[in-house]
């Protein structure tokens, strides 16, 4: 038994360790207020230099002679970005019905790591994939140089399948078994008792799968430089070449300097606010579950 | 039901599990294509050497040694500083305080960290570690910005494994007058080794595959760092370059074997812990 004074000391250091903890915990608020400083400060002075509807609904960019128009930018970043849930959404959603509801355990087993490993490989070698096998493809089948919209589509399409697989398998596995005993009783087959119970059940875990492939999808900066073409203009059609907003940052931070360099953290900064926005309603969607 | 009804809805259904199956078979296979099709074209020039020698001309040939040593570097730079605050945090959420404002607030900032694209975490280290603090292009600047970015993957690893340690645990410790740190270190923390390692490794994993936030931090020289404050060039970064500058497509392949091989290694061995866990 611990004499008093002693206890008294333990409790003293526990309080310490505590407080220690407390401070660790914060660190990652730190680290979010700093980024949020930092890009900031250096991006939002220009945004209203420049007047906040020419910077976002500008077209024309041209950095060094200090006219910076983002618009065809964020043009770009939409039709890649729903370019690519239009191709990764289906097949995660088929993908993650046959693993949840149809696959033997066995199966299952195999499958599912495999997937989720097409998570670990670094993006630049999917740019570098898309680069050597979707470009030419594009190019020979379906015209223009290759370097489009569509083809940064279908690799991010491919990138974001593990992040809405995962998400989506969980949310149909979290589905009640009495609901497909429910509707397999009053004559459904499994197939028609997936698609109008069990998906709907599913529901807000689906969109949230979704969001957060939108935002992988948004954010990817390298893979989509080396496959996108990365010219300022407002593609008109999928084979169109295009820029997102994240290779504008990639493609000039290398020389930029002064107000070019500030119009690319402003750049940063509607990036941020846009994915903001994509969590914020990410957070909403889970918490009504 | 009239049975040709019948019979119809079950055409559909088996057409459609058929085809669920055929999407997740290509799904698979994808990932195995991809490794196939690098290795075929790149495993030629892998050997002991390649890993060994230094780049020459840019790249063009040679191998690369200062590149991988960098690479390593990044990666104990930052989950050196990542792994104590990942970890702390994770024991903090779950061991020190109960659910309330504070909880909701660490999380939504770790949740808000996790969905920043890397290119802005680029852009941050580069305002933050590289200029304002004076560090310029270095490791020690590429991996403060990495453990930045990995930290939320560590939080939600390590509270996940800590959680999963059964209270009863805990209440024996107690029982036996330890004090809540001494539960802490000798009891829960051991329990949920596996849980937290697999989070650092998933941490590594991402770390080695980055490109766009450590090209403005850490740079793109070849020559092998001398210190922490040197510049360098990791080994997605050359990998990048090589690729993109059209330098040499023969060792760019050479390049992404070792860099994917690396990885899937890294991501087998979390896979493997997991498993062993369950």
């Amino acid at each position: 038994m611990p004499l008093p004074e002693q206890k008294n000391g333990l409790r003293l250091r526990e309080k310490r360790i505590r407080a220690g903890l407390l401070m660790i915990a914060f660190s990652s608020i730190l680290v979010l207020t700093l980024i949020i400083i930092f890009v900031f400060k250096e991006g939002v002075p220009i945004i209203f230099s420049t007047g906040l509807s020419v910077f976002l609904f500008g077209t024309k960019w041209a950095p060094t002679k200090g006219s910076f128009g983002i618009f065809p930018m964020i043009v770009g970043t939409l039709q890649v970005t729903f370019g690519a849930l239009l191709i990764g959404v289906p097949i995660s959603i088929m993908v993650s019905i046959y693993l949840s509801e149809f696959a033997k355990p066995l199966t299952r087993k195999i499958m599912k790591p495999l997937i989720e490993l097409l998570a670990a490989i670094p993006s630049v070698v999917f740019g570098f994939i898309g680069v050597i096998v979707i470009v030419p493809f594009v190019r020979e089948h379906l015209g223009g140089t290759g370097f489009s919209v569509l083809s940064a589509s279908l690799m991010l399409g491919i990138m974001i399948l593990p992040t809405v697989i995962s998400i989506t398998f969980d949310s149909l596995q979290a589905v009640p078994q009495s609901y497909r005993e429910g509707a397999l009783a009053l004559g459904a087959t499994p197939w028609q008792s997936t698609i109008r119970v069990i998906l709907p059940a599913a529901r807000s875990g689906i969109v949230t799968a979704v969001i957060l492939g939108m935002g992988r999808a948004m954010g990817e900066t390298m893979a989509v430089i080396m496959v996108a073409g990365n010219a300022v203009v407002i593609p008109t059609s999928p084979l169109h070449p295009c820029r997102t907003l994240t290779s504008n940052i990639a493609l000039e931070m290398a020389y930029a300097a002064g107000d070019h360099q500030k119009a690319l953290f402003a750049t940063g900064v509607v990036l941020f606010v846009m994915i903001f926005l994509l969590n914020i309603v990410a957070t909403a969607i889970v918490k009504r579950k | 039901m009239p049975p040709e009804s019948r019979n119809r809805n079950l055409f559909w259904n088996n057409l459609f599990i058929n085809m669920s199956m055929l999407t997740t078979l290509a799904v698979a296979g994808l990932l195995l294509a991809i490794i196939l099709y690098l290795v075929y074209h790149g495993a030629e020039k892998i050997s002991l050497d390649f890993f060994l020698a230094n780049p020459q001309d840019l790249g063009r040939s040679g191998g690369i040694f200062p590149i991988l040593i960098s690479t390593i570097l990044l990666g104990i730079v930052s989950l050196a500083i990542a792994v104590p605050l990942g970890i702390g945090t994770a024991i903090f959420l779950t061991e020190y305080t109960k659910e309330g404002w504070t909880t909701t607030l660490i999380r939504f900032g770790a949740e808000c960290l996790a969905g920043i694209p890397s290119i802005i975490f680029g852009l941050f280290g580069f305002g933050l570690f590289v200029v304002t603090l004076g560090m310029g292009w270095s490791i020690i600047s590429g991996g403060l910005t990495l453990a930045c970015m990995v930290l939320p993957t560590i939080i939600r690893t390590s509270e996940e494994a800590i959680k999963s340690v059964p209270k009863v645990l805990r209440d024996l410790g107690f029982s036996l007058g330890a004090t809540k740190s001494q539960v802490v270190w000798q009891i829960v923390l051991p329990q949920a080794r596996n849980g937290i390692f697999t989070g650092v490794i998933l941490a590594l994993g991402r770390v080695l595959g980055e490109t766009a936030c450590v090209i403005f931090t850490t740079g793109i020289s070849m020559e092998m760092p001398t210190s922490l404050f040197d510049s360098a060039r990791s080994m997605s970064v050359h990998f990048y370059l090589l690729a993109r500058e059209g330098i040499s497509m023969e060792m760019a392949y050479s390049t992404s074997v070792a860099l994917v091989g690396m990885v899937l290694i890294i991501n087998l061995g979390a896979n493997f812990l997991i498993a062993k866990k369950a």
